[in-house]
């Protein structure tokens, strides 16, 4: 059994204080109306704008998709600069809310990502992995109050306490002919039954498979087994639609006017990633302090393999997605692409440095697979990869041109990093480390490649 | 000089790599293992060192990396700059996520079919290649090692080969020196 150090207790809980200090600042500092943004602008000095005048040119692209905010006003020169206060001072107020979802959604992929991965080891009667079980069940135990927190969030913004979505406005709805014809899927009400029987099940399926797998660590027969492999299957059936249709909901509707075939696969990729890296992170972790003296450098090595494959996939439909986009060069979807090259342009080429250039180059060699301290550093670079995925995915369809990352999003970062190590090592000490009685943990504990 | 080995046969697997190992404590000099199929870990029960072919074929893909991103920006950018369908060919990155798919597909190419000739040329395999087996049995059913006899006394090896599960042992005198 894994009991909870002490002093592991106190870091998380030292980040979640820093972390909801650091969110309760982003929503002081927010300015309230256009007159504290212009002073906000002023203050700023001559360098700063300068360079804002230049940036105003350059997201003409970004104002013209954005003008539904606005009513769809026409730019004349006399208003013209109220309604740009205006706009900044809406970005400005979404920012520290953009902040929040996006950490709060990061973590929660996680344990996502890793309850679907338990889900194929189950059903593919995987041999190698059954060692790794119970540390998995222990990240998916995140999911229900990550699962919670995003329901609280979706709810908040479905029902336009804030300006996340620009589809839950009805003013902004009044007055888009593209945004009422999708006003059948996109309101608050249809996004939040949806998330309620997305999050509902997923919850389910974690549920019983946590349950059967404690079962079966009291009886000799493989009839919880069995159980296990049926919901398991059932689940992946279940989840691959559902996480598709999430995807559209709590990621793509942040851009309502733009639409892409595939992004739900390209968010499945993105979300395993991480969830494999967390896996081997908290087993070579675990391992260290001598809790898992059956795992061997063999199953480090799996999980290094996951991770590259997976690296390389995600890089695939990343690539997939803008190339296709960027070839045919239609307006209506090129402007996804234009306003993150132009006003993102460092994180979205950074994070493809990232996320395929550094885990290909680290993590090819065999042997360096084996090396924990290169699975661990790979490791972040890749978190950090792909929070700022998430980042992009968010950012530009609600901050803008206003993003930064600063003390909201470093506050909410900390804030769910200190809940999720939190909850998933407090979830670690409710059962013993390996698994009894699966019909594979032998050959897993005996796996060697 | 004409040397002198022992042809041990074996007909089991797993009495091969055991006597692999016992031969191997013993210091004797394990020539050569003939086998139907590939035997896990038997090289590294002989001792045998790493390939190095993934690394070859490593570098083997950075050559077609390079062979694709000079070409075609001699082609694309350098040579005959068109416009084609408004695509910009004012250099070669701002037309790049035109050519990934063959810059990829001949990082591939590369990798691949020169490892295959790598392998080829250190394995010494070619067609008409005069098939080197001391024993049909060994493509089929049965395991074959070699062991230099050296200055060891024959007798002794023998018996020590018999023991370890041998099922056939011969005395072989190899005419071409090596």
């Amino acid at each position: 059994m894994y009991t909870l150090p002490n002093k592991l207790k106190l870091f998380a809980i030292i980040f979640m204080v820093v972390g909801a200090l650091g969110i309760l600042t982003g929503f002081l500092t927010t300015p309230g109306s256009t007159a504290e943004v212009k002073e906000m602008m002023a203050s700023h000095g001559d360098g700063h704008g300068e360079t804002h005048s230049v940036a105003a040119v350059d997201t003409d692209e970004s104002h013209a998709v954005n003008a539904e905010h606005n009513g769809g006003h026409d730019e004349n020169a006399a208003d013209s600069e109220e309604e740009h206060l205006k706009h900044t001072l809406h970005q400005m107020q979404n920012r520290p809310w953009s902040a929040l979802y996006i950490a709060a959604f990061f973590f929660f992929m996680i344990a996502l990502g890793t309850l679907a991965f338990y889900a194929i080891q189950w059903a593919s009667q995987a041999g190698w992995s059954p060692v790794l079980y119970r540390v998995m069940e222990a990240i998916t135990a995140y999911l229900v109050p990550g699962g919670i927190i995003m329901f609280v969030l979706l709810a908040l913004s479905g029902f336009h306490i804030n300006h996340l979505f620009v589809w839950a406005d009805p003013d902004v709805v009044a007055h888009d002919k593209l945004l009422q014809g999708k006003a059948g899927w996109l309101n608050g009400t249809a996004v939040l039954i949806r998330a309620a029987i997305f999050l509902g099940g997923w919850m389910l399926y974690r549920h019983f498979a946590v349950k059967f797998s404690r079962k079966s660590d009291e009886t000799t027969d493989n009839k919880w087994f069995k159980k296990s492999f049926k919901i398991s299957a059932g689940f992946l059936v279940f989840f691959i639609y559902t996480e598709s249709i999430m995807s559209w909901d709590w990621l793509m509707s942040f851009d309502p006017h733009w639409f892409s075939t595939l992004f739900g696969w390209y968010v499945f990729a993105g979300m395993m990633v991480c969830a494999f890296t967390v896996i081997a992170m908290i087993t070579i972790y675990l391992k260290s302090k001598g809790y898992l003296e059956f795992v061997n450098n063999s199953h480090i090595h799996d999980m290094g393999k996951w991770m590259f494959a997976f690296s390389i996939f995600w890089t695939y439909l990343w690539f997939s997605q803008f190339m296709l986009i960027w070839y045919a060069n239609i307006p209506e979807e090129v402007t996804y692409f234009v306003t993150r090259i132009e006003d993102f342009k460092l994180p979205f080429f950074g994070m493809l440095a990232m996320n395929f250039v550094f885990p290909v180059l680290l993590l090819m060699n065999s042997d360096y697979k084996r090396v924990n301290w290169f699975v661990i550093l790979t490791g972040i670079v890749i978190l950090a990869g792909h929070y700022i995925d998430v980042y992009l995915m968010v950012t530009p369809g609600t901050v803008g041109t206003s993003w930064y990352i600063g003390i909201p999003e470093i506050g909410s970062l900390l804030f769910f990093f200190g809940l999720f190590v939190f909850v998933v090592f407090s979830a670690l000490t409710k059962a013993p480390l390996l698994v009894k009685n699966n019909p594979f943990v032998k050959e897993s504990k005996n796996y060697h490649y | 000089m004409a040397s002198k080995v022992i042809h041990a046969i074996y007909t089991d697997d797993d009495i091969l790599m055991q006597a692999v190992k016992q031969v191997r404590s013993e210091h004797y000099h394990i020539d050569e293992v003939y086998t139907p199929f590939p035997v896990h870990g038997l090289d590294k029960a002989m001792g045998l060192a790493d390939t190095r072919i993934a690394i070859t074929s490593f570098l083997y893909g950075l050559v077609g990396l390079t062979v694709a991103t000079v070409m075609m920006n001699y082609i694309m950018i350098q040579d005959w700059p068109q416009d084609i369908g408004g695509k910009p060919s004012f250099s070669y990155i701002e037309n790049m996520p035109a050519f990934v798919p063959i810059m990829f597909e001949m990082t591939v190419f590369f990798a691949a079919h020169l490892m295959v000739i790598t392998f080829y040329m250190r394995s010494k395999l070619w067609p008409f290649k005069k098939a080197e087996n001391p024993d049909v049995r060994t493509t089929d059913d049965h395991f074959l090692m070699v062991v230099d006899t050296g200055n060891h006394d024959i007798e002794k090896l023998s018996k020590f080969l018999h023991d370890t599960g041998a099922l056939e042992i011969s005395l072989i005198e190899n005419e071409e020196d090596h």
